[in-house]
């Protein structure tokens, strides 16, 4: 069965709208050295590596990995490339985790990234198909009806979304490589800023960046080598379902509820609210906060907006449910990395390594990514113990 | 590390290679091939499996997310646990028997797909290359392959008469394969006698361009026993990938090739049978050598993708087509070969094996 | 080299041109086909899952819940709920559309499933979820095999669908509701 596995080395770089000093596979390599120093390893010590993107649209290059290899030290090793849409840089932390989990290798390095600066990512989501409408609306064209929704139900006042976008950024404050770095952020400049697609303002939206995040994935035996203390890897799960179809729970997909009840039940969580320490979750519109919230089982259905209200998941406030101490996905958003950003800052937290975001004492945590019409989901929980 | 649980290929199908595939889109495509190996396993549909996984390319057809109506043929509802790879299918098998040696999943159904013709797939594949440097030359797939066996006869490795021999065993070959794009019998003489397209390859030193999907279905031993189906032994699977910077590669020998053989275990017995993923005739040679290939082995009985490339699932299908002669007891072990990347940049290995 | 040429040679360079052409011809497939042919007659069609017997607008090939191939014609009503709608503010490079206006979520009566449409000819502050609509067609000599023949769809002075009947009501719309 499956063999034990965890991160030894995060890396990342910063995050900005446009990386101009460095090419592709420039930014990946910042992101994998990095990785690899914070794992005391060199690329001759890796035995696979594994690669995710979102849409090879968003820069233009075709099956990108093949450029990428001899970057990326991967020369005379197995390379894989994954493409899940958004949720891309989780279930590629995945599919690297099975690399060792499965016994094959010990020690895998991934990495995800997105040069959202090289080409035009809001062109490449709505290339203009004959025969279709033309609508050309975006991500948050095909979001806020859904989002709309939420609000209808649940009843949530207007402003929970203009809340999860001050606590985010506040959050994000607190870390250096955050694309938004707005320390002063106050509720009135969020409500005030331009709205977009009605209920979605510009800060309750992510912004655009350019970046990469790597990890090093290793065996149980090759762990004790590297100088930093682990984030076992307690559970991995990941959920599809088809974009649209008669009768789909668009608000509350069943998908992520499915996914996050198969990793809960391989870490052995019964209440996530209380059993994690914190958790960094996909939120790129400020509103899927509460939606999670509910939709991963901290808040009942209709009531994640009242965690949020309450100061539940924010460090400034003291809730006991941080929830994107990093300043999230509405901080810094490179698509295809946004997912492994999560997933990697989930094991920062149980590592002890995330500096002015650390959740004090913080030994269990989740990371979360979702993707296309929030209908892929990739989830993992990590922790400073062994299982 | 404990033993790794042995994986059992269980079904396999493909679609026949045509040049269009008309007016059905991608679902179109994929429906029909995986229906035949739900059925020839007796499975309702993809909930009947543990894990499902993918490979296709966006570029091919001109759309992000392409991949994403894939999801659309699975009846993933309730929700499944789906992952894809943007690349050949064979890697999606690959992910597959990760998933099962670490005891995540049982079962799994494997495809790929591709609608090439509605772009022109040299030039697209030519947006694959390195994208300062390359690709904004425009260099196209066949241009470099050409470039490729012009080493190889100036070194004096093959001569034009054994690229074309290569071409008409392949023809040959089809002729047995009904789901082939280009069969027939012909001679060396004839086919050297026709011009060079991009000198020194010919047009039928190249692949033709083929819509199309293939599906397959994994399983452990165990499950493939419980479901009381004839299988194959995947007895091995590696992959490796080489340098993107041409000028840094022995393009006349494929090390990748042979370093994924070494790790999937080929060299522990006999080779009965190979279906070998070159789409250039010249590559074939390379692969067979790098292989180590002999007398004994027989390459490419279904005329390979000379005789027909679909291009996502073509690999896949190479190891679709051993399993085929293993299960219909014409070969007792076979290696199967996948390839991604300007002249056979990224390579994979399977063994197979006769249960 | 010139102590000049050193200090350019320097300089990072941060970007270049490569502008990427490629051309496709795309297809529609089988199925949405035979939709866009209807649709030129001006008819609004959708197909029925042989299996869950839902309809589907615009059909794609498949009823992705049963993964099979949807197969019997519909002939949809003009009419539609709003099952829900952004507003569109953000200004879009290429869309000849001027902001603001709303993009809905549409279910015409007969099918069981939502697209994304236009909503105009209304007061953007009323518009909301459960309200009736209707298609206003282009002329029809101007019928193409485009979505776009429906030009956009306005409000109709109908009662409000209660939003667990949105995406139920059959193609006579209310009067066919028991």
């Amino acid at each position: 069965m499956a063999q034990l596995a965890a991160v030894i080395g995060t890396g990342q770089t910063r995050y900005k709208t446009r990386r101009g000093d460095v090419s592709i596979a420039g930014l990946l390599r910042e992101a994998a050295v990095n990785a690899l120093e914070d794992a005391g390893l060199g690329f001759e010590d890796i035995d696979a590596v594994v690669i995710g993107k979102a849409p090879d649209m968003f820069e233009g290059i075709v099956m990108p990995e093949c450029y990428l290899a001899d970057a990326l030290g991967a020369n005379g090793k197995p390379m894989l490339r994954v493409h899940t849409a958004g949720s891309v840089g989780g279930s590629t932390a995945l599919v690297a985790a099975s690399h060792v989990q499965s016994g094959t290798f010990r020690r895998v390095l991934t990495v995800t990234f997105e040069k959202q600066s090289e080409s035009n990512a809001m062109w490449a989501l709505s290339t203009p198909q004959p025969f279709a409408v033309h609508l050309n609306a975006g991500a948050g064209g095909y979001f806020a009806p859904i989002i709309r929704e939420y609000m209808r139900r649940s009843g949530a006042p207007y402003d929970v979304g203009i809340k999860v976008a001050v606590k985010d950024r506040l959050h994000g404050a607190r870390n250096p490589l955050a694309h938004l770095q707005k320390p002063d952020i106050t509720l009135q400049e969020v409500e005030e800023s331009m709205m977009l697609w009605d209920p979605i303002r510009l800060l309750e939206a992510c912004p655009s960046s350019d970046g990469a995040c790597a990890m090093v994935i290793a065996a149980e035996d090759a762990v004790d080598s590297s100088p930093r203390p682990p984030a076992w890897i307690r559970g991995g799960a990941m959920r599809s379902e088809p974009t649209m179809y008669a009768g789909r729970e668009e608000v509350n997909p069943r998908a992520g509820r499915d996914c996050a009840a198969d990793v809960y039940a391989q870490a052995g969580i019964r209440d996530p609210r209380r059993e994690l320490d914190c958790a960094e979750i996909y939120v790129p519109f400020s509103w899927y906060e509460p939606m999670w919230l509910e939709n991963l089982g901290f808040a009942e259905e209709g009531q994640g907006w009242r965690l949020t209200m309450e100061g539940a998941t924010s460090m400034d406030e003291g809730g006991d449910i941080p929830w994107n101490p990093s300043g999230g996905v509405l901080s810094s958003n490179p698509i295809g990395a946004s997912g492994m950003i999560r997933f990697a800052e989930a094991a920062r937290q149980v590592r002890g390594d995330a500096g002015a975001h650390q959740v004090e004492g913080a030994r269990l945590a989740m990371g979360h990514a979702y993707g296309g019409g929030a209908q892929f989901f990739a989830m993992w929980i990590v922790g400073a113990d062994k299982p | 590390m404990s033993a790794q649980r042995e994986i059992a290929i269980v079904a396999f199908h493909q679609s026949p290679c045509q040049a269009s595939a008309g007016a059905a889109n991608e679902v179109e495509l994929i429906m029909p091939e995986l229906r035949a190996v739900f059925d020839q396993v007796g499975l309702a549909n993809a909930q009947d499996v543990d894990f499902v996984c993918s490979g296709s390319c966006d570029y091919l057809q001109g759309a992000a997310f392409a991949f994403v109506a894939g999801v659309d043929a699975l009846g993933a509802v309730p929700p499944i646990r789906e992952s894809h790879v943007e690349m050949d299918a064979a890697w999606a098998l690959y992910e597959a028997v990760l998933k099962i040696r670490m005891g995540h999943a049982d079962s799994a159904l494997i495809y790929g797909f591709a609608k090439s013709s509605p772009g022109e797939l040299p030039i697209v594949l030519s947006q694959q290359l390195d994208p300062y440097y390359l690709a904004p030359l425009w260099v196209d797939t066949v241009s470099l392959a050409a470039l490729q066996a012009r080493l190889m006869l100036d070194a004096g490795l093959i001569t034009e008469g054994d690229m074309a021999e290569v071409v008409k065993r392949s023809r040959r070959n089809a002729m047995t394969n009904p789901l082939a794009q280009l069969a027939g019998e012909t001679s060396v003489a004839d086919l050297l006698a026709k011009p060079h397209y991009l000198s020194p390859l010919r047009r039928h030193d190249c692949c033709p361009v083929s819509d199309g999907a293939a599906a397959m279905i994994i399983a452990t031993v165990e499950q493939a026993k419980a479901w009381g189906m004839p299988y194959v032994r995947l007895s091995g699977i590696d992959h490796r990938i080489e340098s993107h910077n041409l000028c840094l590669r022995d393009l006349t020998d494929s090390v990748s090739t042979r370093k994924a053989a070494a790790a999937a275990g080929m060299n522990a017995g006999a080779v009965d049978v190979a279906e070998l993923y070159a789409p250039f005739s010249h590559q074939e040679i390379i692969l067979s050598r790098a292989l180590g290939l002999g007398e004994d082995t027989r390459v490419n009985p279904s005329g390979g993708v000379l005789a027909g490339n679909l291009m996502m699932a073509s690999g896949l299908s190479r190891i679709g087509e051993v399993f085929q002669r293993i299960v219909a007891g014409e070969a007792g072990r076979g290696v199967a070969h996948a390839t991604n990347g300007p002249c056979l940049q990224q390579n994979l290995v399977a063994v197979l094996e006769a249960a | 080299m010139s102590e000049d040429n050193n200090a350019q040679a320097r300089e990072p360079v941060t970007g270049m041109d490569a502008p990427i052409y490629l051309q496709y011809q795309f297809t529609a497939g089988r199925a949405p086909s035979r939709f866009l042919h209807a649709l030129k007659q001006g008819r609004l069609t959708g197909q029925r899952c042989p299996g869950c017997s839902q309809v589907y607008i615009p059909p794609r090939g498949s009823c992705p819940a049963c993964g099979i191939a949807t197969d019997e014609e519909v002939t949809l009503s003009n009419k539609a709920t709003v099952q829900s709608f952004t507003i569109v503010y953000i200004p879009i490079p290429g869309n000849p559309i001027k902001p603001p206006y709303i993009v809905a979520n549409l279910v015409p009566d007969g099918a069981n499933i939502s697209f994304i449409h236009l909503l105009s000819d209304c007061v953007n502050e009323e518009v909301h979820i459960g309200q009736r609509v209707e298609a206003v067609w282009k002329p029809a000599q101007e019928w193409d095999y485009k979505m776009d023949n429906i030009l956009y769809y306005r409000p109709l002075e109908e009662p409000d669908v209660p939003v667990e009947l949105i995406g139920r009501l059959p193609v006579e719309g209310w009067e066919g509701q028991a």
